[in-house]
């Protein structure tokens, strides 16, 4: 496929409109997401949630409604499970962090593919479950519309609630103390991290929907040393990660996850390798 | 008016028993010191007081004061994150995220707050400074700066001094006296510093298993003298500790 093919088919420039809406739209919350995620060593409840979409778009397969209603029934079961994870998790320290990550994650990918066993699923949906679709034909106008509510919600809320998120995001317990509703506070992030990934899974699949929150994050971390820069850097590396690989993968017929995840990682490489360079040059400087 | 009230109090931290019969009261603008061993219950008690731990038993009230303007809190130096990409200015302003309300932007109101505490603690020059990059005791004077921004009512500082050089423990003493008396805020430290809380608090509570005591620091120095004294007595005679000593509290002076 070329630029000049795209741009000369109507049906083309629907298709793939609908589907960069929908990355960009999703690139931009996992990425606004992703810095108190990261930063509050949440990142593996990403990773554990992707693995719980997988378990619900097998549920969506056993009931038999494939994909066309797959989010009406992940988007709760990665509810539940971030819940869950939550709960694990906090609750008189029985369970640490990554450990109530690791139970519920990987028990939702095995329960997943036995239910795909059973029920007689193919291996062409486990790969297009883990590994993203390899068509952007399959972005509907509904998953466009849904990342829009999303992106609404999560924004709005970043943008109302910024200065509680980066209390609570710095140090949980001052934030305690002062009386806000911690607890409220990681369970909004965590539902809304499920969800994000549920949109986002169809096209950059359950495994690597986790790479979009993570990276952008690290990325503009490294750039900046501060919180809100951090957050805009880490939105805006995210949106241009995205526009390049998905592009990339249209023109290259690339599976869309991986070539947007590779453009993460490239442009993680490139930052961490421009510091390292930058900070022995400095130490010389100095010595 | 009393902020605290403690009658009784047993607290426990994953279903060990880490401080019991624990009695105290701090007043408004009072500065106690909370002091005792290892795993005596000290960093337990503020995590009582914020509410982030429940009393297994007794009585441990906080006046509906402190629970409508938020208390401040300064944690160990070890539990922040030195890599965290937050300016000093940053870091001060989240003292303000009670009263602020909504929205991205912080309100005059709470950058004049913010300004103010930098001011009075001396980190003004380092606004725009990365945590990480500020030595030991600048970094707990920023972290002072935003417990001050919380609440004017009281201070809970967790080991303060802990790690930090000479001259940096002077300074944060120093800071944390002008605070309580000079604003009127009250102070209640955990601390292993002995000497230094005898030096700057008004009050002492130390904390050790079946052992407690409560009261002024003259009361505490006494209280020291008789259970060296009674130590003294035990190792002559050749016998052991009591399993359950009496447990101390001393009010205004007078052994109860």
């Amino acid at each position: 496929m070329t630029f000049g093919e795209i741009l000369s088919s109507p049906f083309l420039l629907r298709v793939i409109g609908r589907a960069l809406t929908v990355g960009i739209l999703v690139s931009l919350c996992s990425a606004v997401l992703g810095v108190s995620l990261v930063l509050k060593r949440y990142s593996m409840i990403g990773d554990g949630l992707s693995h719980v979409g997988f378990l619900g778009i097998a549920l969506a397969s056993c009931a038999g409604v494939g994909s066309l209603y797959s989010m009406e029934i992940s988007i709760p079961v990665v509810i539940l499970a971030s819940v869950l994870i939550l709960r694990l998790s906090q609750n008189d320290g029985r369970l640490n962090g990554d450990a109530a990550c690791a139970v519920v994650s990987t028990g939702a990918v095995a329960v997943g593919t036995l239910m795909y066993n059973l029920t007689g699923g193919r291996a062409g949906d486990i790969c297009s479950s883990l590994f993203g679709s390899a068509s952007v034909v399959t972005i509907s106008d509904k998953d466009m519309v849904i990342s829009l509510i999303l992106s609404a919600v999560v924004i709005g809320w970043f943008l109302l609630s910024f200065k509680t998120i980066f209390a609570v995001t710095f140090d949980e317990t001052f934030a305690h103390a002062a009386g806000i509703r911690t607890n409220v506070f990681g369970l909004i992030l965590s539902v809304l991290t499920g969800i994000t990934i549920v949109v986002g899974m169809k096209m950059m699949g359950s495994i690597m929907i986790s790479a979009i929150i993570i990276f952008p994050a690290l990325t503009a971390m490294r750039l900046t040393g501060n919180f809100r820069r951090t957050v805009i850097l880490s939105a805006a590396i995210s949106v241009i990660c995205f526009i390049v690989g998905f592009f990339a993968a249209c023109l290259l017929s690339l599976q869309t996850g991986a070539a947007v995840v590779t453009v993460n990682l490239a442009v993680f490489c490139a930052v961490y390798g421009i510091a390292w360079i930058a900070g022995k040059i400095k130490q010389k400087r100095t010595a | 008016m009393n902020l605290i009230e403690s009658h009784d109090l047993t607290l426990a931290y994953d279903g060990v028993v880490a401080a019991e019969h624990v009695n105290f009261t701090l007043a408004e603008g009072d500065y106690l010191c909370v002091v005792g061993e290892n795993g005596s219950g000290k960093s337990t008690l503020l995590k009582a007081v914020t509410g982030e731990v429940k009393p297994a038993s007794g009585l441990l009230s906080v006046s509906p004061e402190l629970k409508k303007h938020g208390i401040g809190y300064l944690p160990q130096i070890s539990k922040i994150q030195r890599d965290f990409p937050a300016s000093v200015r940053e870091v001060v302003l989240s003292g303000c995220v009670r009263g602020d309300g909504w929205g991205f932007l912080w309100t005059r109101t709470a950058q004049k707050r913010a300004a103010d505490a930098m001011d009075m603690l001396g980190v003004t020059d380092l606004a725009q400074k990365t945590l990480g990059s500020l030595s030991g005791g600048q970094r707990q004077r920023v972290l002072l700066a935003r417990a001050m921004c919380a609440s004017d009512r009281l201070l809970l500082l967790d080991e303060p001094v802990t790690g930090l050089d000479p001259e940096a423990v002077h300074g944060m003493y120093e800071a944390i006296r002008r605070i309580n008396r000079e604003r009127g805020c009250a102070v209640m430290m955990v601390s292993h510093d002995v000497s230094c809380a005898l030096r700057e608090a008004a009050h002492v509570l130390s904390l050790c298993r079946g052992h407690s005591f409560y009261g002024t620091v003259d009361g505490y120095r006494r209280h020291e003298r008789l259970d060296d004294a009674a130590d003294d007595a035990l190792h002559r005679h050749g016998g052991d500790h009591p399993q359950t000593a009496p447990h101390y509290v001393e009010e205004k002076g007078a052994i109860l």
